[in-house]
């Protein structure tokens, strides 16, 4: 009853959540000044008036917004994303290639800002006011200040340009044939972008967890486990990562939103052509169908990994699982 | 009781300070002295009550003795185990082994870890858990539980195992019956009366002065950060002329079983004591003798820190 009950709450709330999104992003892009019809053939295009005329009937850009948007989500919801004016194919063709770029630069830059947060916050908490601790704080809050493409002009700067020794953009070697691009290629090519990305993401979970620990560490659990003769590396393996585990992942995984938001500076940065640059691209060139398609998309991105942080919590934690199942 | 004297004391704290040293009104440093020069002796197969109001600091002398105060805290005095210096090192090698803590509550156990594997600890066996869960009573299924599922009854019994999960000689009970029935306090007692039969000692830290009346075989009467009087528990049951502090005399005359006298003041906060005896302001047989040094003298068949005391 509860479960059915969760599971048709948590849907309401992504439907709700999906529609605002698009009506939102749609205000926002159709009032923006960018014509898209101009964005498309060029300042300097001599088309005459009566092709561009019928470039504007055929997108339907006169017609009132209400009907445009009642258009766009009639098809959306028949399947049917539109095409986008930018890339010239349907909507969800360029999402998926896109995406399978970004998911991969996403996925290292969250592993690895995941993992090495953790550690680093572990080590700051162990070494609660130490110059290491210090070190590591000041390291955080200036990278929690900086802004995302900021970071990844100076990563860009240093090792692309100066130093020379990862590619400065792109995700293969320019003009080299795609069947051609090898792994090392792809990999080469993906390290700045994922490390601009996780570096970013690093100092929120470090800050998290060294927080969480130092205060775990002062409770009345762990008072009790050294009076019974427990060493600080066992107190902080048995009881201290046991207890900041499990809100550190929530924190990861909440961590999602903030994930697609560098995704689109850092790859611009980059020219990396994911999901983040195929943005940008939409929202300079006024691409309504692909803007909205990959704003519904992003939010569907991020309210999972909201999720899985919800699931992950009732699944992990005792107090939260087995309480569930005296009640 | 008497032949016990004779022996070296278990533990033996001499002089025990401990101050915090912390901020009050922006950076200005200062040191908090909450136990002064407290000295009491545990013997094995007694059970020593250190009785005292809530939050007058009478946990920090469990602590102390464990070697678990925070790291604002400085530590004066001395304390003896078995006749030899309680120091850092001996205190991090002995606990969890020879001597023993029990906490007040649930709050003192891991939330995340089955209790089990919480009893048994870093040197404890399954078996030795299963012979304390049967000891103690608890069930098969209490060992795959975690702590918020426990009863209040459980979780005593579930603490007091850790006890005997190594063979203690010294244990270090701070409030463990704090908002229980009085038929579980009571157990939870008989527990620590049978742990001083079979030869432990047993430092018994409550507010509960009905309770140690029962089981303790000495209570030592906490005051203001110290300890004012240590007697055997008859002189208690006694009445007030058995007794030689003022302020023990006074707080068993406050008993509600007793003639149900409040004492007139409040205790003094630790950052202003007065001068020399602590309870000097309370006290009706205060004299100028009263305001130097305070030493504990042996009267009797207990120890006493006033001047007066006869």
């Amino acid at each position: 009853m509860s479960r059915s009950r969760y599971i048709a709450g948590t849907v309401f709330r992504m439907l709700t959540l999906l529609a605002a999104v698009s009506v939102l992003s749609f205000v926002l892009v159709t009032s923006s000044p960018i014509d898209p019809l101009t964005a498309y053939i060029g300042t300097n295009s001599t088309l005459s008036q009566e092709a561009r005329d019928e470039i504007t009937e055929h997108w339907g850009l006169d017609d009132p917004p209400v009907e445009r948007f009642t258009a766009w989500a009639g098809n959306f919801l028949k399947g049917d994303w539109g095409t986008s004016i930018a890339f010239k194919k349907p909507v969800k063709t360029v999402i998926k290639e896109r995406f399978s770029y970004s998911v991969v630069l996403m996925l290292i830059a969250w592993t690895f800002s995941g993992v090495l947060g953790f550690l680093a916050g572990i080590f700051a908490a162990v070494r609660k006011g130490s110059l290491w601790d210090k070190a590591i704080k000041v390291f955080c809050l200036a990278l929690q200040s900086a802004p995302t493409f900021w970071v990844g002009l100076l990563v860009l700067s240093l090792f692309a340009v100066q130093l020379g020794w990862f590619p400065i953009g792109l995700a293969a070697p320019m003009g080299k044939l795609a069947q051609d691009v090898t792994l090392e290629d792809r990999i080469w090519h993906l390290v700045l972008p994922s490390l601009t990305l996780g570096v970013l993401g690093i100092s929120k979970i470090t800050l998290y967890t060294r927080q969480k620990l130092i205060e775990i560490m002062d409770s009345g659990f762990i008072l009790f486990a050294k009076a019974r003769g427990e060493d600080t590396a066992q107190l902080v393996l048995r009881h201290g990562i046991r207890n900041i585990a499990l809100p550190a992942v929530t924190v990861q995984f909440a961590a999602f939103s903030e994930l697609f938001g560098g995704i689109a500076l850092a790859e611009s940065v980059f020219s990396y052509p994911g999901i983040g640059s195929a943005l940008t691209t939409a929202g300079l060139s006024g691409d309504v169908p692909l803007l909205l398609g990959i704003a519904v998309f992003s939010a569907v991105f991020v309210f999972t990994g909201n999720l899985i942080a919800n699931i992950l919590y009732g699944l992990l934690d005792p107090r939260i699982k087995e309480g569930r199942a005296d009640g | 009781m008497r032949e016990k004297k004779e022996r070296t004391p278990l533990l033996d704290v001499q002089g025990l300070s401990v101050s915090f040293s912390m901020y009050e009104r922006g950076l200005q440093k200062k040191d908090l002295e909450v136990l002064h020069k407290l000295s009491l002796g545990v013997y094995p197969g007694e059970i020593l009550a250190v009785v005292g109001s809530s939050g007058s600091g009478k946990s920090i002398l469990a602590h102390a003795v464990m070697g678990i105060l925070p790291g604002n805290a400085r530590v004066k005095g001395e304390i003896h185990y078995r006749g030899e210096l309680l120091d850092k090192e001996r205190q991090e090698a002995l606990r969890g082994k020879e001597i023993a803590f029990i906490p007040q509550s649930l709050a003192y156990l891991d939330p995340l870890m089955r209790v089990d594997r919480q009893v048994i600890g870093i040197r404890g066996t399954k078996e030795k858990q299963e012979a304390a869960f049967a000891r103690y009573h608890l069930g098969k299924e209490v060992e795959r539980m975690y702590p918020f599922q426990l009863s209040g009854g459980m979780a005593r019994r579930v603490l007091i195992s850790t006890a005997v999960m190594e063979e203690a000689r010294l244990i270090v009970a701070d409030e463990p019956t704090p908002g229980l029935h009085e038929e579980v306090a009571m157990e939870t007692l008989r527990d620590f009366r049978q742990l001083a039969d079979e030869g432990c000692g047993v430092l018994l830290i409550t507010h509960d002065i009905d309770l140690a009346f029962q089981v303790a075989d000495r209570i030592a009467v906490f005051y203001a950060g110290t300890i004012v009087e240590i007697a055997p528990v008859t002189d208690f049951l006694a009445g007030k002329e058995a007794l030689r502090h003022p302020y023990s005399k006074a707080f068993i005359d406050a008993l509600p079983q007793n003639s149900f006298k409040p004492i007139e003041g409040f205790q003094p906060y630790a950052g202003s004591l007065p001068e020399g005896c602590l309870f000097a302001p309370r006290c009706s047989a205060c004299s100028k003798e009263c305001a130097g040094e305070m030493e504990m003298r042996r009267i009797r068949d207990g120890e006493v820190r006033c001047v007066h005391a006869t």
